[in-house]
């Protein structure tokens, strides 16, 4: 009876986890790691880039976004989107081309692959034959031009890919309707471009790489017209009008040829190199366009003096007397231009150009040709990124006073809106406003709006302002050109990988979304306190030195020195403004930082010790030395030499004896490249059999390295010393499994400026199991995490229950431990490590709402562990609810990046430049919806809106919170005098209708 | 109980605080750190502060595990020194009164109850006890056991080694091989953890029941199969107070005869048994002792129910005090993943639940102790109420 009730209420919990929890990798944000090609569909105002993972990815308006991945890991070389259609082919390393479609499935289109295909060529034949280098998309839409290495053309229909084998265009065909004095098949090596004739579609021309050019009439299969060029082909541009040809060379070197009438050219009508005189590298690609009135445009990428420019990346423009030649910080991988008028047709409104590290679009029509802001394909690793925090439900009035600190910056942007608009973007508004923070080796915070598909960047903090270091206080005004400078250059877009000063590096930040406070610590164990002004301002920064050592002798720092700091004031721009400063000694890195904006005070941990700092009275209130003395490696600094020797001695032993056994097998056998390659992976391989990696197995000391390292700190008003009077308390972590709490007395409101705020030592935990202490949460009355400072003044939380017994949850890399308060007493654990193996790497308090019902919900832990495994843990029971996995276990970097958001979501790079997003909670999904349609013929109609089926309407509209956060963002939207468009919202996700609950509140 | 109420030591790392129990009396005092002196010295020092000049004395200390451990030579009273954070508490008796059966070491089985309460309810002259014993048995610590003999194959060891309180090192390393499975397809090379290197001197070596290229199985209860060398390290190093490895020994010549029903023949000395459970090996614990045993002769039959009891180490809680005390477990379950099934088979022959124990220490929770077989080990109370 008894174990059937219990069976009973299992699964009852089994639903209700079911409703609560669930796993979705929803949108990568950022910009995709190695980009291998581009291309733009006019008609369906698309564009696509695939990767050198395989990796196909669309992007129209702003939100409209799909992804596909190759099943091969080979990467795209090419892609092509069918003319008039929703179809895209696209051509990978191993020669196989693919077929994607946009198929709309349920009101939302989908990206998926409908076929694939690989040229066969004749039995016995070399496979250079076959191999791929030009692909032709016939403006019939029917019709796939291939041309090869070996110089042949196939002819393939699609989307079937049916070879059209008495189309193909052989290498003999052409060789024999040449002229005498061309023969030999030698000279035309493999096709470098197919073109057809924009005014003839039986007309294609193909540009053989010695350089020869001939135009082929489809009808009737034979040449029409060679052009006779010299040199190394490039690449080719037909100009519209049908009646020019332009080529660009391997000299950097390009040509304009006649092809109207019969016959062949001997001469180009024109041929010129751009930055002549000396040796050029060579023009990859050519583009001239008309424009209505006036000089055509022409696009020209690379071409620069050899000697003296070659390493420069360099799309060059001429427009009449305007010639510009960009100049990128990263290696062009292509380029296309966006036209205006209802066909597209029209003049050059934009160019885009896709280099390896970024997207840039250059307004065409401005003057002065500005940079339009990209809203997705951001840099995000414009400068690397070293951390990164999540805020949730930003306040109105605080986003907007970001938002215009944030426009300020961006003065030298276009003002015109984003030229590419394809698709329709379905998903709802964004329930909330969500930021977040990134901080990058250059010492720069960036705020992005994370509320929705498109992470689009808010505002920028630079913190280098505030110290003396050899970079200078102004950027370079980017868009200054020398004067008489040739080439022109003009430096565009913003991947800066290069760091002036690492010290900079923002390692922890902590914003206040109430107050707009905001605390950020550095790499020389810097803590800058910050306040949002809408003013300039010009200030001094007074600095603080917090001596964690704290007496401690025998200590060397052999690490880095202090970051300098300005004596003189230094003025800045609106945005969040720097007031405070503290600097660790020893300037360690700092490893944990917290900010209580109610009783103002920020503390801030390195592996040292740790500190409380009082903002308002600018003064330490506690540092606290947790070093332990017989710890060498945390007393020499952050390089830690006695590792370090130890490891390169491990590595170059190993090559010695790695590259004496290659020896060894070189003189036996003198075989080729590949034999070789072969043998020494063999022999490392054997290496790893004989010499195979080690595990010690030895429990933890307390003499164990960077024991004193502060994980984690934590502020909270609760019952510290006896059960009757809460008090404001301080929680250190460190990685040793200590836990250290401070009573701290702060004086009433009215004399907070005068009196000193105490700290005093109220507890000590050693964990016996020495795990690192990863997160402390206290837990009230009810069970629940503690609030945030701030959010019960601001009406936005429910106050915490101060009846009850609190509770100490004790998070450390092993176990989750629940102590009573304030008699610390182990009540119950939930362990981790000792059953599976993983051990907890970033930890989340998030809140979970029913999917089912609005009114019920649970916080819960969110939990990333080294296995790149998510869980979550349920609050005040810690049992573990769910397991997903996400990460790889080998992407270290991966799951140290993670980082997690109030309502169950999360970010973590998959590369470093893109985030992925996930979410675990079933309410709270942020994902791109969005719908293209065959584009119709008939330019101008509005595109149907799709009808919602019917009967999925009703279920729609139920995908929000529980009724308390609901209730509260209520409250806080007409706090902030926003009104909710709920029948919008409605409309818009019942048109979404997947199967995938969208987001409600 | 815990009713201190006194300033915050300044716990500086150059001395330590000694608090010096006799009787009824307390004594304070403190001990440079760096030089602690020789134990006549210190034995003499004890017997001054006391005021007791002429009485003989057996002195015993509290661990930080709440292990009450003897003092009796210069290497174990330095010990006690340099483990004392922040505070040395001493515990004399007469030694012709004194109850040896109180340095009961081993805390593992009694992980409910401190320290103080087995001395401080220990009868004080009622007791009689040998004067003269050549070694204490309870001076020695388990160090490593066989254990459910009965349920695995022949071919399987389970080990148990005992960290608690151990200077010495686990000792051991682990690495990833392929080991030779019999599965329906026939002959298969699967992945599989081995013992790849252990340290000299390590309890590890010492037990002599784990050796070089063994094949982990199981780590406290856990398969490890389909787990990564480093998932594998963390689990042992998250169990290593209480490491319950299963291993398939590469040298299989050694194998317990369970059949064989006497001793005979088994590795390390240990004996077949055809009823118990396990064998423990009792290794010295302190170093300053006089004999290195090997650990070759079962004292005593191991209590499987111990693998669970010692799931909870008592984590360390310092009150603004500066007194250290382990956190004595609230009342509501543990609920921590149960990773053994339990198996109980000599569970409480003789139960001595305390009822005025219970009464009086209310945070101290009531323990039926298991009776672990030897003389004397139970405890018994004689009413006496302790405040701490």
């Amino acid at each position: 009876m008894k174990r059937f009730r219990r069976h009973g209420q299992e699964s009852h919990r089994d639903r209700i986890k079911q409703e609560l929890y669930g796993f979705n990798k929803t949108v990568e944000h950022g910009f995709p790691h190695q980009p291998s090609a581009l291309v733009f569909s006019p008609s369906l105002q698309l564009l696509a880039i695939g990767t050198r993972s395989g990796a196909i990815k669309l992007y129209g308006a702003p939100g409209v976004e799909f992804m596909g991945l190759h099943d091969e890991n080979a990467a795209v070389t090419q892609v092509h989107f069918l003319p008039q259609q929703v179809d895209l082919v696209t051509l990978l390393d191993d020669n196989s081309l693919h077929m994607w479609t946009l198929r709309a499935h349920h009101g939302v289109s989908e990206l998926l692959e409908t076929g694939r295909f690989t040229l066969t060529g004749p039995p016995g034949a070399p496979p250079s034959v076959t191999r791929v280098t030009a692909v032709l998309t016939h403006s019939s839409g029917d019709m796939l031009f291939l041309g090869t290495e070996g110089g042949h053309v196939f002819v393939v229909e699609v989307p079937g890919f049916r070879e059209l084998e008495e189309r193909n265009i052989s290498l003999e065909n052409v060789t024999n309707s040449l002229p005498e004095d061309y023969g030999g098949r030698r000279i035309l090596e493999h096709v470098e471009s197919l073109q057809e004739n924009p005014v003839n579609p039986r007309q294609v021309l193909i540009g053989y790489g010695r350089g020869i050019m001939v135009i082929w009439d489809l009808e009737r299969h034979s040449a029409v017209k060679h052009i006779p060029a010299t040199q190394q082909l490039e690449s080719v541009w037909w100009t519209e009008d049908g009646g020019h040809v332009l080529s660009s060379h391997s000299d950097g070197s390009y040509c304009r040829w006649m092809v109207a009438g019969e016959g062949t050219q001997s001469e180009p009508e024109k041929s010129e190199v751009p930055y002549g005189h000396f040796p050029c590298k060579a023009i990859s690609k050519i583009i001239q366009l008309p424009t209505e009135q006036g000089p055509p445009f022409l696009f020209l990428s690379g071409g620069m003096p050899r000697a003296s420019y070659g390493d420069r990346h360099c799309i060059s423009v001429i427009h009449s007397k305007t010639h510009v030649a960009l100049d990128f910080t990263s290696r062009i991988i292509d380029f296309f231009v966006i036209r205006d008028g209802p066909d597209h047709i029209g003049d050059p409104s934009a160019l885009v150009v896709l280099v390896e590290e970024e997207l840039v679009v250059i307004d065409l029509q401005t003057e002065g040709w500005p940079v339009i802001q990209t809203p997705y394909l951001v840099p995000l690793h414009c400068s690397a990124i070293t951390c990164s925090h999540h805020v949730s439900a930003i306040p109105l009035k605080m986003w907007e006073r970001v938002l215009s600190a944030g426009a300020l910056q961006n003065t030298h942007y276009s003002k015109k809106p984003w030229p590419i608009t394809g698709g329709q973007n379905l998903s709802p508004d964004a329930p909330q406003r969500d930021l977040l923070l990134t901080g990058h080796e250059d010492g720069t915070v960036r705020f992005w709006d994370a509320s929705g598909v498109c992470l689009y960047p808010m505002y920028k903090l630079s913190t280098a302002g505030v110290f003396l270091t050899d970079a200078e206080p102004n950027e370079p005004n980017m868009n200054q050109c020398t004067e008489g400078e040739w080439p022109p250059f003009r430096k565009v877009g913003c991947f800066d990988p290069y760091s002036d000063d690492p010290r900079l590096g923002i390692q922890k930040i902590h914003l206040c979304k109430y107050s707009g406070y905001l605390t950020v610590a550095g790499t020389a164990g810097q803590i800058l306190v910050l306040e949002l002004n809408d003013e300039a301002a010009e200030q001094t920064v007074e600095a603080t030195v917090a001596d964690l050592l704290q007496g401690q002798e025998s200590f060397r720092w052999k690490g880095h020195t202090r970051l300098e700091v300005r004596e003189e004031p230094v003025t800045f721009p609106p945005g969040f403004q720097p007031f405070s400063l503290v600097q660790c000694q020893p300037p360690a890195v700092v490893t944990a930082l917290t900010l209580h904006s109610e009783w103002k005070l920020v503390t801030f941990g390195t592996s040292h010790g740790f500190g409380l700092y009082d903002y308002q009275q600018k003064s330490n209130v506690l540092v606290r030395c947790t070093l332990n003395p017989s710890d060498q490696l945390a007393m020499e600094g952050p390089l830690s030499r006695v590792k370090s020797i130890k490891k390169s001695l491990r590595q170059s032993f190993r090559r010695i004896r790695r590259s004496r056994v290659s020896l060894r097998k070189h003189h036996v056998n003198s075989a080729a490249k590949v034999q070789e390659a072969n043998a020494r992976l063999e022999a490392e391989l054997a290496e790893m059999e004989l010499a195979p990696v080690q595990r010690k197995i030895e429990a933890r000391s307390s003499d164990d390295s960077f024991t004193g390292l502060v994980r984690t700190l934590y502020f909270a008003d609760t019952f510290l010393s006896d059960s009757s009077h809460h008090t404001p308390s301080l929680w250190a972590g460190t990685n040793g499994g200590s836990v250290f709490a401070y009573q701290l007395r702060l004086p009433p409101v009215e004399r907070r400026s005068e009196d000193p705020v105490y700290a005093n030592p109220a507890k000590e935990i050693q964990l016996m199991h020495r795990a690192p202490v990863v997160g402390i949460v206290v837990l009230d009355g009810h069970g629940s995490p503690l609030p945030e400072p701030l959010e019960v003044a601001h009406d936005l939380a429910r106050s915490a229950d101060m009846q009850g017994c609190h509770q100490l949850l004790v998070i450390s890399e092993e176990q989750f431990k629940v102590f009573t308060l304030p008699k610390v007493s182990a009540k119950m654990k939930l362990k981790l490590t000792a059953i599976d193996g993983s051990r907890v790497r970033r930890v989340g308090v998030a809140w979970f709402g029913s999917s089912r019902s609005e009114d019920y919900g649970e916080s819960g832990l969110t939990v990333l562990t080294n296995q790149g495994d998510l869980h979550v843990v349920s609050l005040p029971g810690v049992k573990l609810q769910v397991q997903y996995p996400c990460i790889r276990r080998e992407d270290v970097s991966g799951i140290a990046s993670c980082v997690f958001t109030k309502h169950g979501q999360g970010f973590y790079l998959i590369s470093p430049s893109e985030f992925e997003r996930f979410s675990l909670s079933t309410c709270c999904v942020v994902e791109p919806r969005s719908l293209v349609e065959v584009p119709s013929q008939t330019p101008g109609t509005t595109l149907p809106r799709a009808q919602p089926d019917g009967p999925s309407v009703a279920h729609r509209n139920s995908t929000r919170d529980t009724d308390d956060v609901a209730v509260l963002q209520e409250i806080q939207k007409s706090l902030e005098g926003y009104q909710p468009t709920f029948l919008e919202n409605n409309v818009k996700s019942a048109l979404a209708g997947g199967k995938v609950l969208t987001n409600g509140d | 109980m815990n009713k201190h109420h006194r300033v915050p030591s300044n716990r500086t790392l150059s001395s330590v605080e000694v608090k010096s129990k006799f009787g009824a009396e307390f004594r304070r005092f403190s001990l440079d750190r760096s030089k602690p002196g020789r134990f006549d010295e210190f034995y003499g020092l004890l017997q001054h502060v006391h005021r007791i000049p002429n009485v003989d004395l057996l002195v015993g200390y509290a661990d930080v595990h709440g292990d009450l451990l003897p003092i009796n030579n210069n290497d174990n009273y330095h010990k006690a020194i340099s483990v004392a954070s922040p505070l040395l508490r001493l515990f004399l008796q007469r030694k012709e009164e004194a109850d040896y059966s109180a340095f009961g070491t081993d805390s593992l089985t009694r992980p409910k109850k401190t320290v103080l309460a087995a001395v401080l309810l220990r009868p004080d002259a009622n007791r009689k006890k040998p004067p003269v014993i050549i070694s204490l048995p309870r001076d020695f610590r388990p160090v490593s056991s066989i254990i459910d003999v009965d349920i695995l194959p022949e071919t399987h060891r389970r080990v148990r080694l005992y960290k608690h309180g151990q200077e010495k090192p686990l000792g051991f390393y682990i690495r990833d091989g392929s080991s030779v499975r019999v599965t329906p397809q026939g002959l298969e090379k699967v992945p599989g953890i081995f013992i790849s290197r252990m340290v000299p001197g390590g309890l590890a070596e010492s037990t002599g029941l784990l050796a070089v290229n063994d094949e982990v199985l199981e780590v406290n209860g856990i398969e490890v199969q389909g787990k990564s060398l480093d998932q594998v390290t963390d689990m042992m190093i998250a169990n290593s107070h209480n490491l319950i490895v299963t291993v398939k020994p590469a040298n299989q010549r050694n194998n317990i005869i369970r059949s064989s029903g006497g001793g005979g023949g088994a590795a390390s000395g240990s004996s077949g048994r055809s009823s118990d459970s396990g064998a423990s090996f009792y290794g010295y614990f302190t170093p300053g002792a006089a004999i290195v045993t090997t650990p070759a002769h079962i004292i005593q039959n191991f209590h499987p129910e111990e693998l669970e009891s010692d799931e909870d180490e008592e984590d360390l809680v310092i009150e603004a005090d500066g007194e250290a005390l382990p956190i004595p477990r609230a009342a509501s379950a543990s609920c921590s993943m149960p990773s053994l099934p339990r198996y109980e088979p000599h569970l409480n022959l003789r139960s001595t639940a305390n009822g005025a124990l219970a009464s009086s220490t209310g945070s101290l929770s009531t323990v039926s102790t298991p009776d672990r077989g030897l003389e004397g080990r139970s405890l018994e109370e004689d009413g006496t109420l302790i405040t701490l």
